[in-house]
Parts: C-alpha cells; structure tokens; sequence
C-alpha cells in the first residue's frame, strides 16, 4: 500500500464520520418535532378532562391541573342522574360493544373463507370475482347509504344494532377478504394437495391446516375492522337513532347538544372514553400487527 | 396386470398444452423417473396421477381400474412434495396420522403404524417437534414417512431432494433407493436431475414440452438415445452431436463431416433401417466419455483434432477440438497432458455411437 493513499483513507473517513453523526443529530431533531406534534393534542385532552371548568376559564390549555380530579370522567360515562336531557356515554357504549363484535368476527371469518377460496380453490371467473371484492374497496361510504337503508328497511331491521352489525359486516368483507387472500397465496399450495391426498375436506383443510398458521393475518384484520367499525360515525349516525346509536354518535349529540355552558372537561372525557377500546386493541395486538404486515411467507 | 397405466393422456391450461398424448406404463415394483427441464409438464402429470389436477383427454388407471373419476384420498397413493408441504401447525406425530385419522383408522393400528414407519426412518426421537424445528433432511425424512405410514400402492414424488444441499441430496437419494429396494412399492419419481434419474430408476421417461421423448432403461437412454434431444439431455457434458452426411458404397457406409475429406467407418452401427443411407445429412453423436487420447481397441478411430480449450474439473479435464469448425468434448483425467492449439491424435470409439437423421432428430 502506498502512503498516499492511506492518509486518503484516513481523511475519507474522517469525513464520513461527521457526515453520520450530523445526519444522525438531525434525524433525531425530526423524530422529536414530529412525536411533539402528535402528543400535543393528547395531552391537551388529558389534562383539561382533569380539570374543573374554573380552572378551565382560568389558566391556559398547557396549564398543569390543581390534583387529579376525575368528576367529569364519571359524568361523562355515567351522567349527573337528572332525568331529560341527561346524554352519557355508558348505554352506547354497550350499543358499541354489541355491534363491534360480532361484527369483526363475522367480517373476519367470512374474509377467511373468501380467501381461501380464491387461492386454493380455483374456479373458472375466480379471477373476476377478486376484482369484483377489490373494486368494494374503492366504493365511498357515501355511496351505498340509499341502497343500504332501503336493504335494511326491508329486512325490517333498520335502527337497530343488528342493522348496523350487518352493513358493517358487508361493507368490510372486501377489505378482509383482501387480506386473507394476500397471506394466502404466500402459503404453498402443496399444503392443500398433501391434506386432500390424506382425505381432508374443504372445511377440515381451512379448519385444521390454514387457520391455525393464520394468526398474523387474523390480528390484522381485528385491528383494521375494529377501528374502522368503532370509529365509524357516518354508517351510526344514518342506519340509527336515540337508543340504538353507537358510541361515536352519542358523543356528537352529547358535544353538539349541550345548550348550557360548554363543559370541556366532560367533552374531553367522553372523547378518550370513545377512544379507548380502539387502544387497547392496538396496546394488545400491536406487536403481531406490524408483524403481520410485514412478514410474507410462512414457510415450514 | 400394470400398477400403472396412462392412456392417451392429454391436458391444457386454457390454450396452453401442457400435456399431449403421453402413453405410460408402469409394472408392479418398478421405480420410474419422470425427467425433463423445468416446466415441461412433469409436476402436473404427477398431480393427474394422483387426482389433484383434471384430465383434459384420457385415462388413468391404477390395477386396471380406471381411477380418472376417483378422489386422491380413494386412489391407494402417497405423495411427497418439493417443499416437503408438512403441516405447520402439527407435530410430526400428527403429520403422520393425519391421513390414518381422516381415513378412521383404529386407534391400535395407527400406533402401529406409526412405530414402525418412525423406527424405520429414524424420527422416532423428533415425534413431538414441529415442522420448522427439524432440519431440512428431518422434514424430509417425516415428509417420506407420512407417504409410508398409508401403505400405498404407488409413491408419488415430486422433486423431493432440490430443496436440499448437495451432500445431503446424495444420502437422501442412497435411502430412498434403498427404502424401494426394501418395500418394492411402485414410484414414480419427478426430477430434473439426470444423475438422480439415472441412479434411482429401473425406468426413466424423458418429457419435453408435454411429450414423452423415451421411455426406456437408464442403460438405453444413455446407449441409445432415440432423438437428439434426450442425447442432449443426457450425459454431462452432454453428446457430441457432428453434423455430416453418410455416404454408402458396395455395403460400406461411411461418415463424412461437411467440408472434410475424412470418413469415419460406421459398418457397425446397428441401423434401425438400412436402406437410403447415401447422401443422408445426418448428427454423429459420440458421447466425450467416448474419446480417447490412446488407443484402447483395435476398432477404435484414428483422428487428427486441434485442441482450442482445457476446463480442469479436479479428477477429470473436459478439453475442447475443432473439428472443421465444429466443437467436440472430450473428457480425460486430469493427469494427461494436451498442448493447446496443437493437433492431438484421438481414437473414436465406433461401438458407442448414435446417428441421429439431421431433418427429423431421430436416431437412425
Ligand atoms: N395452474 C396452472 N395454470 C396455468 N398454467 C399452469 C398451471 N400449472 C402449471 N402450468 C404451466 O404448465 C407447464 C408445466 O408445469 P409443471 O409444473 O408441470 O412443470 P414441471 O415440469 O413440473 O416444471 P418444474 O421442473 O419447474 O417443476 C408450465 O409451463 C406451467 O407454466
Ligand atoms: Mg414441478
């Protein structure tokens, strides 16, 4: 080695090194501005649910509250106990619960039979009716409100949990049958052929073989359909009504319909009780979550 | 009666013909090999065998029944896959119940079973582990063992050894050969690596592009292939194929290469058809393993080639004439000696070749 090119060596790494450490200091910078950014309105929400309405009025949104004070969180989830006009969360949230399960599982399940299906048994046109699941993606919520309020008033279950168990069940079957089918065609084929050629049948085959290796996929689903049936207002707010509303209805009326002072305190409160469930799911399951997106093939 | 048998068999993918007319029989006992480059249809004419895949034509039968209607689980066969296709969520144990189960076996019987196939093949310790905790020869091992536990009539195999390292290929390929000299069970066997082919089956078919090109003993294919395809399938490196014309005077039949003087004798070349030889344009296939640099035999050929190139592989070289501009391989061991560039003296043996008809590809 020559000596020249040495001390080169030397100064180009000397270079490189900065060039690391500053782009390291300033990725962190980033990831601090942004993780303020989102926390930001957490907080807010946090501490003014703990205030009263004094201090309230009295110091800024950042102020630290005087003590934990958790009245609003009881009224926001139990009410003050006066008859009329009295909204609290408790009631719809059990409208929220009935709804939400059985209509994640049904969304799931149904999604898991589509795309089993659609991988490992082909059949002429399968082909058309992915695209047609794929296209119910794309659809607007917007969109299917007439036809779906017609379809339950028919069924004669319009205003009811039931009815909203069943649009959201229908409305999210594109969605997981996208997924399944997706981890699906990861799984070897050959699978399916080994367990026909031992005498299993297209139940025992999903049953005993695809669904135990589906876990990944089934959190995912869980995560994404509850989310967006929890969360969802539009599909409450059309299909229901008063005691059949979801949660996320309740808390419109509850914010919106306050003719008194407005009570930020109970307000916030009732918004992180709304918010809750969906947090859980995600603390719980989070972890397979991000490992179900990311891992492709189960192989073995 | 033939354990096997496939009548005019013919299958598409929509208008692709994956399949055309293949004849096939096999008799009690026998280990035939399917062999042929990728994609030439051998994977799905192994799954038509066992009813995982629709017949477009034809017929299958196995024990003269004709089995085209039959589900896979009624046809008295097993298969093992490329990607061994145990079930992950099982043990081994349950992997290799799992058909004895479904098929209601008594409990006895399949603890039975079991002992014996797991005792046999030696995973009798990893019964409890699951799948991804065994070693690829292990789940091939418990992939074989759940085809033996059914006692089927016929072995299905697919490829079973491409997912393995070298070194194990060659010992799983030993035991399997010994597993059907034991048992005696029919197999059929898909691969498309000749050395397996060549060392496991009594007989191999050759297939390409849907069609059978031979089907024969390992010795005949490797002897006598019947088209240049299978002689240039066969045999690493594979056949000289020298293009030429014969030239037939008073009952001597020569080769002569284009543009050369020289005529190889070939009276000995046992003809399927000796008649309008004179003038024919023909392939002159000699195998490299069939060149020599001394002579050997008092029949054996004398002739002048330059050497153009030396691959050295360890126990052998393969060196590389120029025969009027026409590549021919010849391989010697290591230790002989060759200068480039140089005419060298080589002898033909004359007993070992083929002639193959230039416009048709057909042994002669
Ligand atoms: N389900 C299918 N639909 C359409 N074409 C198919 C299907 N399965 C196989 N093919 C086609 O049929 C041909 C034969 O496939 P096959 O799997 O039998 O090949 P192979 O000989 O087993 O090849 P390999 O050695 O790579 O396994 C291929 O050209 C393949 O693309
Ligand atoms: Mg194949």
């Amino acid at each position: 080695m020559q000596d020249k090119s040495h001390s080169s060596y030397k100064q180009l790494e000397q270079k490189s090194k900065y060039t690391n450490m500053f782009l390291r200091w300033f990725l962190y910078f980033v990831l601090v501005i942004f993780a303020l950014y989102f926390i930001f309105p957490l907080y807010v929400m946090i501490v003014t649910s703990l205030k009263t309405m004094e201090e309230i009025r009295q110091g800024t949104l950042l102020t630290w509250p005087s003590g934990l004070n958790f009245d609003s969180w009881l009224v926001a989830w139990g009410g003050r106990g006066y008859g009329a006009g009295d909204t609290f969360l408790k009631p719809y949230f059990w409208n929220s619960i009935k709804m939400v399960v059985p209509a994640v599982f049904f969304s799931t399940f149904i999604g898991a039979m589509a795309g089993y299906v659609l991988t490992k048994w082909r059949f002429k046109g399968d082909k058309w009716v992915f695209l047609f699941l794929l296209f119910g993606c794309f659809i607007p919520y917007q969109a299917i409100l007439l036809p779906m309020a017609r379809t339950l008033g028919v069924l004669g279950i319009s205003n009811s949990v039931i009815g909203l168990v069943l649009v959201h069940t229908v409305y999210g079957i594109p969605f997981t049958t996208l997924f399944f089918r997706n981890f699906y065609v990861s799984i070897p084929s050959e699978l399916v052929k080994a367990a026909r050629i031992d005498g299993a049948g297209f139940f025992k085959i999903f049953f005993k073989i695809l669904l135990p290796v589906s876990t990944p996929i089934i959190v995912v689903t869980i995560i994404w359909q509850f989310t967006q049936i929890w969360n969802d207002f539009l599909f409450g707010s059309t299909f229901s009504f008063g005691e059949a509303a979801p949660i996320q209805v309740a808390l419109n009326n509850m914010v919106l319909s306050s003719t008194s002072v407005k009570e930020y305190n109970v307000d916030m409160a009732s918004a992180i009780i709304a918010g809750i469930p969906t947090l859980i799911v995600y603390v719980l399951a989070g972890k397979y979550f991000i490992r179900g997106l990311t891992s492709g093939a189960v192989k073995g | 009666m033939k354990t096997l048998k496939i009548e005019e068999l013919s299958k598409n993918f929509g208008s692709t013909e994956v399949l055309r007319k293949i004849n096939l029989e096999i008799d009690e006992g026998n280990f035939l090999v399917l062999l042929g480059p990728s994609g030439c249809g051998k994977s799905t004419l192994l799954n038509i065998i066992a009813g995982l895949e629709t017949i477009n034509e034809g017929n299958v039968h196995i024990d003269d029944y004709n089995v085209s209607k039959v589900e896979p689980k009624d046809r008295n066969i097993a298969m093992v896959f490329q990607s061994y296709a145990l079930y992950p969520s099982m043990n081994v144990r349950e992997n290799m119940i799992f058909g004895l189960k479904q098929a209601k076996v008594s409990k006895e019987k399949i603890e039975e079973q079991l002992e014996k196939v797991s005792k046999f093949l030696q995973v009798d310790a990893l019964l409890e582990r699951k799948p991804s905790q065994l070693s690829g020869g292990q789940r091939q091992r418990v992939a074989i063992g759940r085809a033996l536990v059914r006692e089927p009539r016929i072995f299905l195999f697919d490829e079973p050894l491409s997912n393995l390292d070298a070194k194990l290929r060659v010992e799983m390929r030993r035991e399997i050969k010994k597993l059907h000299q034991q048992l005696k069970t029919t197999v059929v066997y898909v691969t498309h690596d000749q050395t397996e082919a060549m060392s496991l089956g009594t007989n191999i078919a050759i297939m390409n592009h849907g069609v059978i090109q031979q089907n024969d003993t390992p010795e005949n294919i490797y002897n006598k292939p019947s088209n240049t395809f299978v002689a240039d399938f066969i045999g690493s490196p594979s056949m000289n194929l020298i293009k030429g014309n014969l030239k037939e005077s008073s009952n001597k039949v020569s080769f002569i290469t284009n543009g050369s003087n020289i005529e190889i004798p070939i009276n000995g070349y046992d003809f399927k058809e000796k008649s309008d030889l004179d003038n024919k344009e023909v392939f002159f296939g000699i195998r490299p393993e069939h060149i020599f640099f001394k002579k050997s035999n008092e029949e054996d050929f004398e002739i002048n080639l330059r050497a153009d190139l030396s691959e050295y592989i360890g126990h052998e070289q393969i060196m590389t004439f120029n025969f009027k501009n026409q590549e021919v391989l010849a391989k010697f061991p290591s230790t002989v000696k060759i200068d480039l560039s140089k005419n060298t003296k080589l002898f033909f043996d004359l007993t070992q070749i083929s002639l193959f008809d230039a416009k048709t590809e057909e042994r002669i």
